[in-house]
């Protein structure tokens, strides 16, 4: 039934391309391995060398009785695969050295042992790539669609149950009778000319223009582009493969049945206090009730500079680089107040941490963006701030 | 049998057997004077012969399992390879004596203040060690005495029921094979370090055994056809396969190898590194690097192409190269326990070469002489004969 149906097929489509009177070889099919053997070492003998043989199969010993020299296609393999190689190594060393540098478990940027699977298989990719390439090239005899001996009778044999030697008519030894009486002396089942398709020689368009077989490649293109759209943009997004996309989890911003007021975000527990967080405990009181605390950040390089950074960024807009109440602003908010004035030349840390965490008139608290070390931090930069901008005369070297 | 065709010379027992001397009073002194290194020295002879005996036996077992033709002629001489199996149940014998010097986990007081080897003493513990090194000989024993034994029975009436049976005999032995080696690697290689673990370890011993057994196969041929002991009807062709598959082997030990050092690299884990670490301090770090020269890339870049497979004074070289890096391997897997921060090679450890080279001449003549160097009534032999590229 399906064999029918393909037969239909194949007959209203898939007809023979015309050949011409040329012709591109002789062929002659034999029923056995050692016959092909046997013939192969006849056709050689006779000092043919445009010939050769096609068997379903590999069959040992065909090489030498072809008296076939050796192949030199393993040095286009392997030039390939070299050049796989080094393409595989410069591609890693380029993504994951120069390009895109990301840390990984603590190992420098690039290496060689994660890059030699990459290296084996683009080695192994381009080095068939390339075969496969040039057995196109070579056997196909681009530009030509196709080898002559493709679509005809004898290759549907020695494909499937036959063996067939062929002679090609450019070998210098090549006579017609001479030919057809050595296949017959060496007892071949079936003998027949294999002519050029037509179009080879130039006289008919080139077939692959037909307008039905253009449009026919169109056509299949244009349905796996749409094919894959669906499948990518519609069929993932229908039950059941969206089975893993829904699920009864919380996600931000949405609703939530399992909550009577339909929020899915809830707030902590009241008291909550996060990792790392130590509630400020003068919250809200006026400065007179606060007992002061020394700061607890020793006087280091690092601390200094990581108070210089956060003073820069939080303080700096209206307090000015240098503390002075230069306000950066341009007047859009109230400027901030010197901070080398006698007053808050003389609080203690305390009391600048107090404002800091707290808030003071126009300021605003910075409890949430300063962290309570940073706060600290910021205080020590400017105490080194009030001590560069009012040096007592004894810092003067020599004096 | 063809006339012309030799018998093993006699003076193969003779050079042989004062190897085998030489290494013996080696290995001796060395028990003398330095009894944990001469324990090393000893558990490196006995694996090494592991490979080749073990894994000849393995190799006739293939034949029989995928019915290859190509190496019925050669069957024999891996058989007698095989015959190494025998003399491994006798030779294991002094190791148990030594296993406080070579195990760590053999100490009970060790064990007790160790919570890893605590937790490992169900598998690690001298009785079930010695049960499954039992286990194991008795098991290579027992498939190498039956399909042998078929294999020479065929030689005079050259019934197919013989091949048949070997075939059953082969398909039981392949999984108990695979498995036995794999325990072997695990017991007499990788508890010597007992807090390090790779579940690859199995494998690539068994890569290397593999490859030495084929090695020792293509060299033992090649001498015997130089030496006209060999069926003047195998021609280079039939070796083509034999390098073949050296070299095929020998890829898959280097995959597997690198495999192992890649996934201990990647995961970087303190637990698996330290037995990459130890074998990359001092000294140490040239083995490793020439062991993947020695082992691989050479050996590769000589063996890649096709005339290489059939030229028989190459495979003269390098199937002796190929044994050499499986030596140098094992010397790589058992050594760092012993020498920790730098690799020494000692007179102790000439002993190595000379036993395994003396007994296995040895004990191939005293198997060689008892039947023919040639499955003569095998029913693949002709096809064997026949074989061409």
């Amino acid at each position: 039934m399906i064999g029918k149906i393909l037969k239909k097929f194949d007959d209203k489509f898939l007809t023979p391309e015309p050949r011409s009177d040329k012709t591109f070889a002789v062929s002659a099919l034999f029923d056995t391995p050692d016959q092909i053997i046997h013939a192969a070492e006849g056709v050689s003998g006779a000092g043919y060398k445009k010939f050769d043989v096609l068997t379903p199969y590999a069959v040992h010993g065909l090489d030498g009785a072809m008296k076939m020299r050796e192949t030199k296609i393993g040095w286009v393999g392997l030039f390939a695969g070299m050049s796989g190689t080094s393409l595989a190594f410069l591609m890693m060393w380029w993504m994951v050295g120069v390009n895109y540098k990301n840390v990984f478990g603590g190992k420098p940027f690039f290496n060689i042992p994660p890059s030699i699977p990459i290296a084996f298989e683009l080695t192994v990719l381009i080095a068939s790539l390339t075969l496969v390439g040039a057995l196109i090239a070579i056997f196909n005899k681009l530009p030509a669609n196709a080898n002559p001996l493709m679509d005809t009778e004898f290759m549907k044999h020695v494909t499937s149950d036959k063996f067939g030697v062929y002679i090609e008519a450019s070998d210098p030894k090549y006579k017609y009778e001479e030919v057809r009486a050595l296949f017959t002396s060496l007892g071949a089942s079936n003998i027949s000319d294999i002519n050029y398709v037509q179009f080879d020689e130039g006289k008919t368009k080139n077939p692959l223009t037909d307008m039905r077989f253009m449009g026919t490649v169109a056509g299949i293109g244009v349905m796996t582009i749409i094919a894959s759209y669906f499948v990518l943009n519609v069929l993932l997004f229908l039950p059941p493969f969206s089975w893993m996309h829904h699920q009864p989890k919380v996600l931000p911003q949405s609703t939530s049945e399992f909550f009577k007021d339909g929020r899915s975000m809830r707030n902590p527990v009241e008291g909550t206090v996060a990792r790392g967080f130590m509630p400020y405990e003068f919250k809200g009181m006026p400065d007179s009730l606060i007992t002061s605390a020394p700061n607890p950040l020793p006087v280091t390089k690092e601390t200094l500079e990581l108070g210089k950074r956060k003073f820069d960024t939080y303080c700096s807009p209206c307090h000015g680089y240098f503390g002075k109440g230069d306000s950066r602003l341009r007047g859009q908010f109230p400027p901030g107040l010197t901070l080398h004035s006698e007053k808050v030349r003389n609080w203690k840390d305390g009391n600048i941490y107090h404002v800091i965490t707290n808030g003071q008139n126009s300021m605003p608290s910075y409890e949430r963006q300063v962290s309570r070390d940073e706060r600290w931090a910021i205080i020590h930069y400017i105490r080194v701030l009030q001590r560069s901008q009012n040096a007592p005369d004894s810092d003067v070297e020599g004096k | 049998m063809d006339n012309t065709i030799k018998k093993l010379p006699g003076s193969v027992y003779k050079t042989g057997g004062i190897m085998l001397a030489f290494g013996v009073i080696i290995l001796l002194a060395a028990f003398v004077f330095t009894p944990q290194r001469a324990f090393f020295d000893y558990l490196w002879i006995y694996l090494f012969l592991v490979s080749i005996g073990v894994g000849s036996l393995a190799l006739v077992a293939l034949e029989y399992l995928v019915g290859a033709t190509w190496s019925t002629p050669f069957r024999r001489i891996t058989e007698n390879l095989a015959s190494l199996i025998p003399v491994l149940i006798i030779l294991v014998i002094p190791l148990f004596f030594g296993l406080h010097d070579l195990f760590h986990w053999t100490h009970s007081e060790a064990v007790e203040q160790d919570a890893i080897l605590k937790g490992k003493s169900s598998y690690l513990n001298i009785q079930f060690f010695a049960l499954r090194t039992g286990f194991c000989l008795l098991l290579w024993f027992l498939f190498y005495t039956l399909i042998t034994r078929n294999s020479q029975r065929q030689d005079i009436d050259g019934d197919v029921k013989y091949t048949r049976s070997n075939i059953t005999l082969s398909t039981i032995f392949t999984p108990f094979f695979v498995i036995s080696i794999t325990v072997t690697a695990i017991d007499w290689a990788m508890s010597l370090e007992p807090h390090w673990y790779s579940t690859m370890f199995g494998v690539y011993y068994f890569a290397g055994s593999v490859v030495a057994a084929f090695s020792a196969t293509t060299i033992t041929s090649v001498r015997l056809k130089a030496g006209g002991c060999l069926d003047p009807r195998i021609n280079k062709d039939s070796f083509y396969s034999l390098g073949t598959l050296i070299f095929g082997f020998n890829i898959f030990w280097a995959y597997i190898a690198f495999s192992q050092f890649l996934l201990i690299w990647y995961a970087d884990l303190p637990e698996e590194t330290f037995w990459m670490i130890h074998r990359w301090e001092g000294s140490w770090k040239f083995v490793s690097i020439s062991l993947l020269f020695f082992h691989f890339i050479i050996p590769f870049l000589i063996l890649v192409g096709r005339n290489a497979k059939t030229n028989l004074g190459l495979l003269r070289i390098m199937a002796p190269w190929m044994l050499c890096a499986h030596a140098l391997d094992l010397y790589w897997l058992i050594f760092p326990t012993l020498f920790k921060g730098g690799a020494s090679f000692g007179w102790q450890e000439l002993s190595f070469p000379l036993i395994v080279i003396g007994l296995t001449m040895v004990v191939f003549k005293y198997s060689a002489d008892k039947k023919n160097l040639i499955p003569v009534k095998d029913p693949k032999l002709q096809a064997g004969l026949d074989f061409h590229l």
